[in-house]
């Protein structure tokens, strides 16, 4: 069993030079350091990245079901004709903030809730590089995202779709609040990810285990860096669109003022800057969670490792010169347009290749299809359609007939509803037992699946057949004289997406049903290594102890964990693999050499409220500037906490106060 | 290429609280921040390009610019990297008192700079260009007003660092504090040095 | 001009193996200031400078540019990782705007 120590002097995270280190004996709050690691405390102050993963996922889900219940009002407004489920301005607020929910509090939160919890565990870490750091994002996204949609109840969304095009979205458009909301909900949510990128960025490039060179990194750790890449570069031009948008708004700035000659093409341009990279945001964990899994169950090694991580980066980079194929319907100019043009269709490449080497990992493999694994053969012929309908808008002209009808709805569901929620799902499955010693029950997982591609399918198939009918979409009602005759009868497919929707709901009503059944007292607790797996997280307890590792790994190839597992009796080209330990032996050996002295950065109260200042002062700006003035007392107050709080509370702050070791049992 | 890192991160790894590069944590989020900035203020200088033009006949930058006073104040915030540097080489030979003179000199030099904006702010103002007056306002005010914000919150966290260090309060390695507020520092410099020429040399 | 004497500083100065002498970093930013005069001259000079004006100007703003980066800030002295990790981030920025403008026919005018 591993001590944790009290800290002394030394700091754990610490950079590399550290010839001088001031080390303060008390830290200078009004309150002792929050040093427990039991109750509520230990998780409102924690900077522990697997709790924070935790907290991601779990706030992320609660957005996904509130997003979830949007999209259900918006398909039961369209069920039938002239709907009266909503009206057209509660519609116009339903779709912006399905859609804003979906993208920015659900997708990518809950994957950098797998971010946060896998990428140091995949690495052989003991934690990110600044914990601290790591908690406030979480935080600013959690307050950002109830910031967001408290707007509900203060005078109404905001409904200028999920894009909100200036000057559509000026005062004379929309009146309420909404707007003003969305956009601050966004800058402090984009604070949350600016600063977990930086965060995850130089946890990899900088606390690797010994050995683990970057090729030697498991695949998922790779797209979550092409992703924090993308974050890094992107959210800094909605935050320039967003200030624009503000001033605007609240200080009758004229970025936007078509009658003062703005042009009116600016807002578009910055926000597709930031859009197009989103999408790869969005998508490419899923995209790396996938390539975790597919191996695992086709127990053969990922096909071409370096052409998908190549790929993977490549699709990052060329992300930034497609964006304005979501403005050809706008008159940029034939040149523009064509340049565009070529410059995505380019990008379907490198997605292929990935396809490709999805496909060839299982070919020949000894596949089993666990949930985890339907799940990523969903994903791999889901988004197969959403790229090929997205291959179809490359082409411009064709792309001109397709822009703001259903087509578009549907090829975009394709692509985040069967590339990336599905990836997580299937990451839900694989990683559950990992996460919380327990394992979802195959059974009903099985049943969440297929109600989920059943659902999906029935939602977003018949989208395609509207879109290219001419609905278009935002259309908050459609009367039966209009709807067309015969097979294409939109009504008809309007009918048969909203029942879909209702399957796909019950699919997710499924999942949290496994959840809670899973959990019930008495069930029994999941293997060690339920799916034979190969990757670095696996090589420790389930779930892992506080510290990740007893003992820091030392990697010596790509698929660690496998390679301990089994023995290479081949020669040559000849790779002939047998088993010579149980995941459970590797573990054991681990835990016998355990280290001794380990020391952890301690709990903060400080993240936590200078995330708290953030929404005290959105309200200021929309409501009353003083309220700007406090939350910005408390920001200032909390920087200063932050910064004179050393890593690792003193021996005094803990309770009672003395110098002998703490040790810490492993938990569950 | 793979062999060689895995034996050199083995081996710093035996060195102790060491990282995979050797590189420090702080310093690589720095740099990673100020790669970040560059799209933000990317931004708002291509907004402000744009824009240049878009103004009543008389309000126009070649109409409202003082070319001597915004080179003096260039001219200082030029000068105060210069003292930045030398207050980050005072730390490197462990001079508290030197670097602290010269990060007082730094921050003061860039009170003077944000003194000059808002004299030149208020005199624009007096001519009739608010804020809202025109595209060309707008993006002006935002654009410098950001670049002004940068410098102000430097100047905070170099008064604060004077008094961390007077009372040897400083977290971490002090050596690299200062470095890291240096480098924040010169990216601002470096910011005002497109600024000056794109904004206020290059007539609309 | 100062290039061949900031080498040899650097090869003098002891610390770390990187970063000028004072010294040095007197002379850069001096030639710095040398600079900033006159790019303020081609200001008032720009009738007679006909073409060579813009281009000349754009050169001066970017020695400017790269001699705080590379010197002040170090990147010639330190880790090629610190300069990928900003370069990105310029060129993109670069890349990405210049093309915005261009769409937006800034270039036109």
């Amino acid at each position: 069993m591993a001590i944790i120590e009290r800290p002394s002097e030394e700091v754990a995270l610490a950079p590399s030079s550290v010839p001088e280190v001031a080390t303060p004996s008390t830290s200078y709050g009004i309150f002792r350091r929050p040093v427990e690691t039991t109750g509520w405390k230990s998780w409102l102050f924690t900077i522990d990245h697997k709790k924070l993963g935790i907290m991601y996922g779990v706030v992320a889900m609660f957005f996904f079901i509130v997003g979830g219940i949007e999209a259900l009002l918006i398909r039961l407004q369209l069920a039938g004709p002239n709907g009266t489920v909503l009206s057209a301005d509660k519609y116009n607020q339903m779709f912006t903030m399905h859609a804003t929910t979906m993208v920015f509090l659900f997708v990518m939160p809950m994957a950098a809730a797998f971010a946060n919890y896998f990428v140091p565990l995949q690495i052989g870490a003991r934690d990110v590089a600044f914990p601290r750091i790591n908690a406030f994002g979480f935080w600013a996204f959690c307050f950002g995202g109830i910031f967001l949609n408290t707007s509900w109840f203060l005078g109404g969304a905001a409904d200028g779709g999920w894009f909100m095009y200036a000057p559509n979205s000026s005062v004379a458009f929309s009146p309420s609040n909404g707007v003003d909301f969305w956009g601050l909900g966004l800058q402090i949510t984009g604070i949350a990810s600016l600063t977990g990128a930086i965060n995850l960025i130089v946890t990899v490039i900088n606390m690797r285990a010994p050995g683990m060179s970057l090729m030697k990194m498991p695949i998922f750790t790779w797209m979550v860096v092409v992703v924090q890449f993308l974050l890094l570069f992107a959210m800094p031009v909605i935050t320039v669109a967003l200030f624009m948008l503000m001033f605007q708004r609240s200080f009758d700035a004229t970025f936007f003022s078509v009658e003062a000659g703005a042009d009116p093409l600016l807002w578009q341009h910055l926000f597709w800057i930031f859009g197009h990279p989103e999408v790869y945001i969005i998508v490419l964990p899923s995209f790396g969670i996938v390539s975790e899994i597919l191996p695992v169950f086709s127990k053969k090694p990922l096909f071409g490792y370096p052409l998908v991580v190549f790929s993977g980066a490549a699709i990052g980079f060329v992300g930034w010169g497609v964006w304005a194929h979501h403005m050809f319907a706008s008159g940029l100019g034939p040149i523009s347009v064509a340049a565009f043009s070529v410059a995505t269709m380019a990008i379907a490449i490198p997605t292929g290749v990935k396809i490709v080497n999805w496909t060839m990992t299982m070919w020949g493999g000894k596949i089993k299809f666990t949930v985890p694994m339907l799940y990523a053969v969903g994903v791999i012929v889901q988004f197969t359609i959403g790229g090929l309908s997205g291959v179809t808008h490359s082409v411009a002209p064709s792309d001109t007939q397709q822009t703001d009808t259903y087509y578009i709805v549907a090829h975009f569901h394709y692509v985040i509803f069967g590339g990336a929620v599905l990836g997580l799902f299937a990451g839900f499955y694989y990683w559950w037992p990992k996460m919380f010693g327990k394992m979802l029950s195959e059974r009903l997982g099985r049943w969440n699946f297929w109600l989920t591609i059943i659902g999906m399918n029935l939602t977003f198939g018949p989208m395609h057949v509207v879109g290219l009918q001419g609905q278009p979409r935002r259309m908050y009602v459609w009367t039966e004289n209009r709807a067309g005759e015969g097979f294409f009868n939109i009504g008809f497919w309007n009918l048969v997406a909203s029942i879909g929707s209702f399957v796909l709901a019950l699919g997710v009503l499924t999942f949290l049903i496994n959840v809670v059944i899973s959990h019930r007292k008495g069930t029994a607790k999941a293997p060690l290594d339920p799916w034979d797996a190969r990757s670095l997280e696996w090589i420790t307890t389930s779930p892992p102890k506080e510290h990740n590792f007893d003992r820091i790994p030392t990697v010596g190839h790509l698929d660690e964990f496998f390679h301990r597992k089994y023995e290479d009796r081949g020669s040559g080209d000849h790779h002939e693999f047998h088993q010579v330990a149980t995941g459970e032996e590797v573990v054991a050996n681990e835990e016998a050499h355990a280290e001794s002295h380990i020391h952890l950065p301690s709990p903060s109260y400080w993240p936590i409220l200078l995330a708290l200042s953030l929404p005290i002062m959105g309200y200021g700006i929309i409501f009353n500037l003083f309220l700007l003035f406090g939350g910005a007392v408390l920001a200032l107050v909390s920087l200063y906490g932050w910064g004179l709080e050393p890593h690792t509370a003193g021996d005094d702050e803990f309770d009672p106060p003395t110098g002998a070791a703490l040790e810490v049992a492993a938990h569950g | 290429m793979a062999d060689t890192a895995v034996h050199s991160d083995a081996h710093i790894e035996h060195a102790g609280h060491h990282t995979s590069t050797g590189l420090s944590n702080n310093k690589l989020a720095m740099w990673m921040f100020l790669g970040s900035e560059c799209l933000l203020f990317g931004g708002l200088i291509s907004t402000y390009m744009l824009y240049r033009g878009r103004h009543s006949a008389n309000l126009g930058p070649d109409q409202v610019w003082d070319i001597p006073f915004t080179s003096s104040s260039s001219f200082v915030l030029l000068m105060s990297s210069l003292t930045m540097v030398l207050a980050v080489s005072s730390a490197n030979r462990d001079d508290d008192r030197n670097t602290k003179v010269w990060l007082s000199v730094t921050a003061l030099l860039g009170a003077l700079f944000v003194a000059g904006q808002v004299y030149e702010f208020t005199s624009f103002y007096r001519e009739g260009l608010g804020f809202t007056t025109s595209l060309f306002s707008s993006s002006f005010y935002t654009l410098t007003g950001f670049h002004g914000v940068h410098v102000s919150v430097g100047i905070i966290m170099l008064m604060s660092l004077v008094g961390m260090i007077s009372k040897n309060k400083v977290v971490g390695d002090k050596k690299e504090v200062v470095e890291l507020f240096g480098l924040y520092w010169h990216f601002v410099d470096v910011v005002w040095i497109l600024i000056f020429t794109l904004v206020y040399l290059i007539p609309a | 001009m100062t290039t061949a004497t900031e080498h040899h500083d650097s090869h003098e100065d002891t610390h770390e193996g990187h970063g000028l002498t004072d010294a040095g970093y007197i002379k850069i930013a001096l030639f710095l200031a040398a600079i900033t005069a006159v790019e303020v001259v081609f200001s008032y000079t720009q009738d007679s400078l006909g073409a060579a004006f813009l281009p000349g100007l754009l050169i001066l703003m970017a020695v400017k540019f790269f001699m705080v980066l590379l010197y002040f800030m170090h990147l010639k002295f330190d880790s090629k990782l610190f300069s990928l990790m900003f370069y990105i981030g310029m060129t993109l920025a670069i890349g990405c705007y210049l093309v915005f403008l261009t769409t937006l026919h800034f270039f036109e005018s």
